[in-house]
């Protein structure tokens, strides 16, 4: 963004060509801050929004009075995706580690988990999970009688705990490919150098390219993570019940009941907006912390810090492909890109 | 064989041959380094003089031939789990510095110094430090110590991946092309400390380099690589007068 701006400033002076009213408009929209434009054109779909909501009788009371109630399902919404994430992560890691492995037991299960979780819609696992596991419980006494009464309820699972199965199995079958190209991305000497240390396979992953790694994985991570904080909607057709609810679910349930479902629906999404702002905060510190200091380019593709949700807001590329690191003190490094 | 080595050796390789698919990089090595020797291995790039270097630690299993270092014998062909850890046993015996440092760069460098002792030996981390703490003054960078490698010049970098495989107590060292990758002003420091190791530690070393200078100072024996096999040998200054082969020549003359 802030190159189109200093392209427009850069221009020679009008006064040399000696344009016409294009040219003329063109000067008059360089002295405008571009940060300035950009909230000038926020600011109007807004009004065409609160245009639509008068136009739909928007009720903005009924909101206000629904809103402690959906914001409620807030702690679920968070738990079950931070609960997701963790699993992802493992799941990720050994994955990762499977799909660069030599061993064909690692390398298999590894390579059919990708291609399962991926290849099918998160939806049909979650109902996979809560659904279909019964089943084989419920059969499993049947077929075994001399298993201990019980085992047969082990399969029936919580919605949430399904949910957070799923989630787990699908988003980590994604980052599978992120651990697996952050641990790439490690320079093949340095696991030569703990190699010639005389480290097992072991000690150089935990100590050597784990670490290195970690720096290249968090940020996608965390994208994952705000993603799937959007993803946990799906719980929702598990059918909690009323009080344990997340939040999408409370908004269905209220909206549903009083006939509101835009003013229900608008509130929700506003929340999972917010909550996605929030992180979006938080992730953009964590990347700055992990980048001070210690690799001056290698580590993070730019591609992957590239994340932006609010206008000018994340670090990423800048117009020309370029990666930018903005350090502790707020200054621009441009960095090559890899 | 000249100067201090006392004839027992450390390396021996015998018959070694790598193939890299179609591409025959070693033909049959033969070779031994005796303790106290400091060994030049040159030749032109792409002679297989690395890869050979790499094969003493197995970070090239050879594909055929036996390499012995410190009384661990290994033959070359597939790593079996057994093997494996031999091969890891017998590293402990060989420190490795490499053309691009390959220092751990989330560690500062009294902590890559730390690394090995630490997490390999089994050493307690106070214990370690003092030791690291003097390799560290003895390649002169005491005072950078708690520096991360990027806020090091290469030479310094270099120099404290030499103190890194030094904190192991190797019996050999293998210097893969150490000064390849420096700036001509930072060479000087890096040959200088390698020559400290030489005369004050009479470190066993096998260098592959093209730092004529230095294998004419430090060097007991030199190797000149040729096609895949040691064409010929001698002390700095049988190589530099007279030498077998016009091949050896024409490199000499090339890079003198």
């Amino acid at each position: 963004m802030k190159a189109e701006e200093t392209g427009a400033e850069s221009r020679p002076p009008f006064a040399a060509g000696g344009g016409g009213r294009m040219d003329r408009m063109a000067l008059a929209s360089a002295r405008v801050p571009f940060r300035l434009k950009v909230a000038i054109v926020w600011g109007v779909i807004f009004a065409i929004m609160a245009f639509f909501f008068w136009l739909a009788a928007f009720d903005s009371q009924w909101m206000r009075d629904n809103l402690r109630y959906v914001a409620g399902g807030l702690q679920y919404t968070v738990i079950i995706a931070a609960a997701g994430i963790v699993l992802a992560s493992v799941l990720a890691l050994l994955g990762a580690l499977g799909r660069l492995s030599k061993n064909p037991i690692a390398y298999g299960v590894s390579g059919f988990y990708a291609s399962f979780f991926r290849g099918t819609p998160l939806i049909v696992q979650m109902f996979l999970i809560y659904l279909a596991l019964p089943q084989i419980g419920i059969n499993l006494t049947d077929r075994f009688p001399g298993l201990p009464p019980g085992l047969d309820d082990v399969l029936v699972l919580q919605p949430a705990v399904a949910g957070i199965l799923a989630l787990g199995l699908n988003y980590g079958a994604y980052m599978t490919e992120i651990f697996r190209a952050g641990i790439q991305a490690v320079g093949h000497g340095q696991g030569e150098a703990a190699e010639a240390l005389g480290m097992t396979y072991r000690q150089k992953m935990r100590r050597v390219v784990l670490p290195q790694a970690f720096r290249v994985i968090v940020p996608p991570t965390g994208n994952e993570f705000i993603a799937m904080m959007k993803d946990t909607a799906l719980v929702s057709f598990l059918g909690i019940t009323a009080a344990s609810a997340e939040i999408f679910r409370r908004a269905q349930l209220v909206g549903k009941a009083d006939f509101k479902n835009l003013e229900a629906y608008i509130l929700v999404a506003g929340l999972y907006w917010a909550l996605t702002a929030i992180f979006t905060v938080f992730q953009s510190r964590l990347e700055r912390r992990l980048s001070k200091g210690y690799v001056r380019a290698q580590a993070v593709p730019s591609t992957w810090r590239s994340f932006r949700f609010l206008p000018g807001g994340g670090g990423g590329a800048d117009a020309s492909g370029h990666g930018v690191i903005i350090t502790e003190e707020g200054e621009e490094t441009k960095v090559e890109p890899i | 064989m000249i100067g201090r080595p006392n004839g027992e050796p450390i390396v021996r390789m015998e018959n070694l041959h790598k193939r890299f698919g179609h591409l025959h990089v070693l033909r049959g090595v033969d070779m031994e380094v005796h303790k106290g020797e400091v060994v030049v291995i040159f030749g032109r790039s792409g002679s297989g003089k690395s890869t050979l270097l790499r094969c003493v630690n197995f970070l090239e299993d050879p594909t055929e031939g036996t390499v012995e270092v410190a009384g661990i014998r290994l033959e070359g062909g597939h790593r079996t789990r057994h093997k494996r850890e031999q091969v890891r046993r017998l590293r402990l015996h060989a420190g490795m510095v490499f053309q691009q440092f390959n220092l751990f760069p989330h560690m500062t460098a009294i902590q890559n110094v730390m690394e090995g002792p630490v997490t390999v030996k089994g050493l307690k981390p106070e214990t370690a430090r003092p030791i690291a703490m003097e390799l560290l003054a003895r390649v002169g960078l005491a005072d950078k110590a708690e520096e991360h490698p990027i806020r090091l010049s290469g030479g310094q970098q270099q120099r404290v991946a030499i103190a890194r495989a030094l904190a192991m107590e190797p019996d050999v060292m293998l210097f893969d092309e150490p000064t390849s990758a420096l700036d001509p002003e930072l060479i000087g420091e890096v040959l200088q400390a390698m020559k400290a190791l030489a005369t004050e530690l009479h470190m066993t070393m096998m260098v592959v380099t093209h730092e004529m200078g230095f294998a004419r100072e430090v060097a007991n024996r030199m190797a000149f690589f040729h096609e895949g096999m040691i064409l010929e040998e001698g002390t700095p200054s049988e190589m530099f007068t007279n030498t077998k082969f016009p091949e050896t020549r024409k490199f000499l003359d090339a890079v003198l």
